[in-house]
């Protein structure tokens, strides 16, 4: 969330000799064999499993009140406890799960989508585009990321799809700047030269010779910020901006666990701790990916 | 130099702009009638034709948006903001009123940030692939992959359920500062930790420092008075950016301890549907976060010799 100006310090003007690197061969084979990206991807993978399979994964359904079982403790049948309406915590995780994590890919999606097309524009171009939409970036860079979602979710009124938005139209800013960058530098090389020359549309040139050549450090760039975008969403929730009940979602859980701190903390627990897992996977995952497919930065 | 300064400063004009376009266009996103849901919140709830017109000749709706947003930033040029649909306080008085209690939280936590990752970045460098590099690097990793909200509950259950050492909720003591301040710092200490750690290796690994050495000048000063010396430049900018993104933090932090500054106010004005604080508090904090990275930059230019002295100043 807050370490989004610290990437860009990382990777502002080094387009060029990242390019150097990025795409080169044997990546995939040095992800295999790089210990950090592998428990990454092992946790990353894990959850998306469990986010996928959550319906049939789940021992009971998630919002199911039972006021018999209300705040049961953790080990009984049910194996993380009842919540203080006697439903399943281990359920509401796993389908907690589904909602983060789709709500991340998805807003990843939009993110890259709005971000990577118009860092395209921006640095094909030039010109008077380019200055717009990088005036653009200023503005929203200027905030830190969770401030300017928070008014944007805080103006449109809560619900997931607000948060989508808030988080959206904050994070591509960051994606436009380091595209536009990227593209500067690939657009003097030879084979965007060559293209040129022969002829080949605006359009061929962005999307067959382009595109694909500035793709890997934006690969890395999105598994980093994957975490703080869960970690975005997750406080949106958990401020009362996000998911509504009964959905289940880790922030509102924690959220709805605060007045049971004493008597029942495993309401707060199990979900902060299945928000904590998934961002270290994302993080471990990006900076692995970052060793690999973007060197020049490794730390 | 001085140059360098105004360019900097001038430059500030059309980001500020942005941000006050930004701030203003927000209210054009709030669903509904704006003139309905102020009239709601004065708690008039079947307004007559003639209430909703007279409002919405004094908020200027029937202006075009253009001059709606002249207006807007004329006022507000001159500090006026607005007032609370909610309190009816100025907007601009109840954000300086309460910032000062954001500024203190954030300046002690990362007064404390710096406490806990200066060293530990230090020491992680100096045992560079050792179990203590590798510990403090797990930490920061943890640190900074833990959400804030949840940190902040695993140490009310700590030091005030369990130990009952300190106080939760509230501002009233000295030691209420100290759980929402810790929470805050714990997450740009994991972000500091590693920059001070990359920042004293790469210095470690340069010349002048082998020659510090092969002076035969003491390894505490080597480490202290050159590599630190010089790492430091890409630490201040760092923990400039990151004092800026504790006001984020403070949002939440703030509404968890109860500690009345800014963030906590306008989570308050969004339950409150308070869309003139909303907008104010969008100028407020961008702005802010504009004058914090200027003095950052101008740090930045004073602290580094080559930018300050040499004629390389504005190739920023």
């Amino acid at each position: 969330m807050a370490t989004r100006s610290e990437l860009l310090l990382e990777h502002e003007d080094q387009g060029q000799e990242r390019l150097a690197h990025a795409g080169r061969p044997g990546a995939l084979w040095s992800l295999l064999r790089h210990p950090t990206a592998m428990v990454g991807l092992a946790i990353v993978g894990s959850m998306a499993f469990i986010a996928i399979a959550a319906p049939v994964l789940a021992p009971a359904d998630p919002t199911t009140v039972d006021a018999a079982r209300r705040l049961s403790p953790p080990g009984g049948d049910a194996l993380l406890g009842t919540d203080n309406l006697g439903r399943d915590i281990l359920s509401r995780i796993m389908w907690g799960a589904r909602l983060s994590l789709g709500t991340a890919a998805l807003a990843t999606t939009l993110i890259l989508t709005i971000g990577v097309g118009l860092g395209l524009i921006s640095g094909y171009y030039g010109g008077f585009i380019d200055d717009a939409i990088m005036r653009v970036v200023d503005v929203i860079l200027a905030f830190p990321a969770l401030i300017l979602a928070l008014a944007i979710v805080g103006v449109l009124g809560p619900g997931i799809g607000s948060v989508m938005i808030g988080v959206v139209s904050v994070a591509w800013a960051d994606y436009a700047r380091v595209m536009r960058g990227l593209v500067l530098a690939a657009r003097e090389r030879q084979y965007v030269e060559a293209a040129r020359a022969t002829g080949t549309r605006n359009l061929r040139i962005l999307l067959r010779h382009l595109l694909p050549n500035v793709f890997p450090p934006i690969i890395v760039l999105s598994s980093l910020e994957m975490g703080g975008l869960i970690l975005a969403v997750s406080a949106l929730s958990f401020l009362g901006l996000g998911a509504q009940p009964p959905t289940p979602e880790w922030g509102a859980m924690l959220s709805d666990g605060r007045a049971f701190i004493a008597a029942a903390p495993q309401l707060m627990i199990y979900p902060g701790l299945a928000i904590s897992i998934v961002v270290i996977g994302f993080n471990l995952l990006g900076d692995g990916l970052r060793d690999v497919l973007d060197p020049h930065t490794r730390r | 130099m001085t140059r360098y300064i105004l360019r900097r400063i001038l430059y500030l004009v059309p980001v500020w702009l942005g941000i006050s376009i930004l701030a203003f266009s927000l209210a054009l996103l709030a669903p509904g009638d704006p003139v309905r849901s102020t009239l709601q919140a004065q708690g008039i709830d079947a307004p007559s034709v003639e209430q909703v017109q007279a409002l919405r000749n004094e908020l200027g709706l029937n202006d075009p948006g253009p001059v709606r947003y002249a207006k807007w930033l004329a006022n507000a040029v001159r500090g006026d903001l607005g007032e609370s649909v909610r309190t009816g306080e100025p907007v601009l008085r109840s954000l300086t009123d309460r910032f000062p209690r954001t500024a203190q939280l954030a300046l002690i936590a990362i007064i404390l940030g710096l406490v806990i990752a200066l060293p530990l970045g230090v020491l992680a460098a100096i045992f560079r692939d050792r179990p203590l590099d590798h510990l403090s690097r797990f930490g920061a990793l943890v640190g900074a992959s833990i959400p804030s909200f949840w940190l902040a509950y695993l140490l009310i259950m700590l030091f005030a359920v369990q130990l009952r050492m300190l106080p939760v909720a509230g501002s009233n003591t000295p030691q209420h500062v100290i759980l929402p301040a810790l929470t805050l710092a714990i997450g740009a200490a994991a972000s500091l930790t590693r920059l001070t750690r990359s920042a004293m290796l790469e210095e470690l690994n340069q010349e002048y420092v082998r020659t510090a050495r092969s002076k035969g000048l003491r390894e505490v000063v080597v480490l202290v008075r050159h590599a630190l010396r010089n790492a430091l430049v890409a630490i201040v900018t760092v923990t400039g950016i990151r004092l800026a993104a504790l006001l984020g933090g403070a949002v939440i932090v703030e509404t968890i301890f109860a500690w009345p500054g800014i963030g906590k106010y306008v989570v308050d004005s969004i339950s409150g549907r308070d869309y003139p604080t909303i907008q104010g508090f969008v100028l407020f904090a961008g702005t802010l976060v504009l004058l914090i990275n200027l003095v950052v930059d101008l740090a930045y230019v004073w602290l580094d010799p080559r930018v300050r002295l040499g004629g390389t100043a504005g190739g920023h």
